[in-house]
């Protein structure tokens, strides 16, 4: 009675952003989705007949490799982002209220430059010419027929440089939050440092830990500049594939049903996760008490 | 010979600000030890050095003949029951009372036998898997009592444990604390700022005042006779008075009080003819009576004036003015004393007392008569005061 009585006063809360999302999400997707099967006419617009052919034309032999790599660029770049950001976080949160502030503004101050203009650097940081690479060269670690830039590595450490901070600020966050006062009592309790981390901390933190997953994840999978900088043709990712399918070949059929495939690999895992955890809640909210 | 835990010669600073200054005591093995004080006192940073959560400036701690002054926090076989409990949120109650035998390695069997035979201990087997934030206060607390003690401390350090709890559950919780205490039989030091919870569950209490050892000893040495004026105030209500020696004899002396009366006291210090010397007379030990008493020699009797009454349920306190000194007096109550029916406002009467109650304190400092409760111009100050008071004992 009394959950049936919250549920009702949630639905006015949630309306405005509800509607928010069915206006500028769902149904743009669904349009995504239903353009794939349209014909495209031969000016790029769209045909008016439904066909299958699109999705036949999806066998490309060139797209296993280019969605593999689309994969594990993301993955990697996630992992690394994680793992730098949760030493990272732990430290900052355990420093004094007023550094905190300060090393925040300067996580934030990269920001203030155009995100094209910072990866333009690393193309000028990484160019086979630049100080970087002869300096490398001179030292004998590369050799001066091989390439910093233009290869999946250079849209990796990109990837990075771009997502870490997006990644920092969930999880410390989550750390700020944490009782620090648990690490005390598992060390009371005789464990070591490592032990005490990731048996309480990194639980502690397991929400901010998610939402970094995810903020980093989904964004690394549509990836579209980055790899068009500096990834050249051996590092482009499912993003750069469906910016040619739109404005080289014009054929926005195909296009879209690149990016239809895109959206539901990112939904799919999300939407798994949510019911799963949905169904837990409902199910530890009947056994308990 | 039987000291267990031995602090000796702490001392601490945060910055300029020294917490503990010299500070040395024994424990012995099996007893519970209050370390006793306001907030601030420096207790509380004397647990977490025997913990190992801070390291002290200078001095030594010695646990069971082994110096343990630098051993990290998980190499010390001591285990801490935190003020908020610090229960993992992420576990449940049965994997936060294994946590300790799960880090040292112990196999699945032994945890599952060690954890239940604690989870019976603190009564709380059927809660065994449910997430702490699911629990009530007190089982919260035992819950972190039954996750220390399971690693088989040699010390049990308990930081204020019942401070979050309210009233009625925290004498409950005294009563549990005391029956764990009598199972395992292990040593516990007892940080508190409630007097009430030190004097009804300690062996032995050291009281701390501003990073210094005021006094060490059973509640009742600590009660009756309190070597310095912050003992006596601090740990229940007392009136001070200052006064000269006029007369030395075995075993009673005479003192000449200022503002007061001449007032026989009872020798257990050194004095001569002249000393001044400071007293602490507790408020129950003085008799209120309407009619002047019969008594022997041995007691002082003094006419005063009530100038306020505060009635507390079980007990009444009076404030008397004898002459230019107000003395606070408590007395009991008793229907079938028509007597007390009768003092009010501003009636004259009796106070007598013992002279074995008169107890000579050898150190006195103005500050701690900051301690002492009086009737404020604001009454219902008072009453209030009076009435936490209540709710403390």
């Amino acid at each position: 009675m009394a959950s049936e009585l919250k549920h009702r006063s949630e639905i006015p809360l949630t309306l405005p952003s509800m509607t928010w999302l069915i206006v500028f999400f769902l149904v743009p997707t669904i349009f995504v989705i239903a353009m794939a099967f349209r014909s495209a006419d031969p000016y790029g617009g769209i045909g008016n007949e439904w066909t299958l052919q699109t999705i036949k034309d999806l066998g490309n032999p060139n797209y296993p490799s280019i969605i593999w790599r689309t994969i594990w660029l993301s993955v990697v770049s996630t992992v690394l982002c994680i793992i730098t950001a949760i030493p990272a976080a732990y430290y900052i949160s355990k420093l004094q209220k007023k550094a905190q502030d300060i090393v925040l503004l300067l996580i934030i101050v990269p920001f203030w430059t155009n995100f094209l203009i910072r990866i333009f650097a690393w193309k000028v940081f990484l160019h086979p010419e630049g100080a970087v690479k002869q300096i490398l060269d001179l030292l004998h670690i590369t050799s001066p027929d091989s390439l910093l830039l233009y290869r999946p590595e250079a849209v990796l450490i990109v990837l990075v440089y771009t997502h870490l901070p997006f990644a920092l600020l969930p999880i410390y966050a989550a750390a700020e939050k944490f009782d620090f006062s648990l690490m005390e009592a598992a060390f009371d309790l005789g464990a070591g440092k490592i032990q005490a981390f990731m048996r309480i901390f990194i639980p502690g933190i397991k929400q901010g830990l998610l939402t970094a997953i995810i903020i980093v994840f989904i964004p690394a999978l549509g990836s579209y500049v980055i790899p068009d900088i500096v990834g050249g043709p051996t590092g482009e990712m499912i993003g750069n594939k469906i910016a040619q399918r739109t404005f080289v070949d014009r054929n926005l059929p195909h296009a879209s049903a690149l990016s239809a495939i895109l959206t539901l690999a990112v939904i799919l895992p999300v939407a798994i996760a949510l019911t799963r955890s949905f169904f837990k809640e409902k199910n530890s909210a009947s056994i308990g008490i | 010979m039987n000291d267990f835990l031995i602090f000796d010669s702490i001392s601490k600073s945060f910055g300029n600000h020294k917490v503990l200054d010299n500070v040395s005591l024994s424990v012995k093995k099996g007893e519970i030890f209050s370390l006793l004080g306001p907030s601030g006192c420096g207790k509380t940073t004397l647990l977490r050095i025997c913990a190992g959560f801070e390291e002290p400036d200078s001095g030594r701690i010695i646990l069971n003949g082994q110096d343990i002054t630098k051993l990290s926090p998980n190499k010390r076989v001591v285990n801490t029951v935190f003020q908020n409990y610090a229960l993992f949120p992420n576990l449940t109650v049965f994997e936060n009372i294994a946590f300790g035998l799960r880090v040292s390695g112990t196999n699945d069997k032994t945890v599952k036998t060690e954890v239940y035979k604690y989870l019976e201990l603190i009564q709380l087997t059927d809660h065994a898997h449910k997430k702490p934030q699911k629990l009530s206060g007190g089982q919260k607390q035992r819950v972190a009592i039954a996750r220390a003690l399971i690693n088989k401390p040699q010390v049990l350090l308990l930081d204020e444990p019942l401070a979050a709890l309210d009233l009625k559950l925290r004498q409950r919780m005294l009563v549990d604390l005391d029956n764990i205490h009598d199972e395992v039989g292990t040593t516990f030091l007892y940080v508190t700022h409630d007097q009430s919870e030190a004097m009804s569950l300690s062996d032995n209490i050291a009281v701390l005042n501003e990073g210094v050892v005021e006094q060490v000893g059973t509640p009742t040495e600590i009660y009756e006779a309190p070597r310095t004026s912050f003992v006596a105030a601090f740990i229940g209500d007392t009136n001070f008075f200052e006064g000269i020696v006029t007369e030395v004899n075995e075993p009673y002396s005479m003192l000449s009080i200022d503002y007061f009366t001449d007032v026989l006291v009872y020798n257990d210090k050194k004095i001569k003819k002249g000393d001044r010397v400071y007293l602490s007379i507790r408020p129950e030990k003085f008799t209120v009576s309407i009619n002047k008493p019969k008594l022997s020699e041995k007691y002082n009797i003094v006419k005063g004036k009530v100038e306020e009454i505060i009635y507390l349920g079980y007990h009444t306190k009076y404030w008397v003015r004898v002459n230019e000194s107000l003395v606070e007096a408590k007395r009991l109550h008793d229907t079938f004393m028509l007597d007390e029916k009768m003092i009010t406002w501003g009636e004259e009467v009796w106070l007598s007392w013992h002279a074995d109650y008169c107890y000579m304190l050898e150190q006195y400092k103005l500050e701690d008569e900051a301690l002492l409760t009086l009737p404020d111009e604001d009454v219902m100050a008072a009453v209030e005061t009076a009435e936490n008071e209540e709710d403390e004992s």
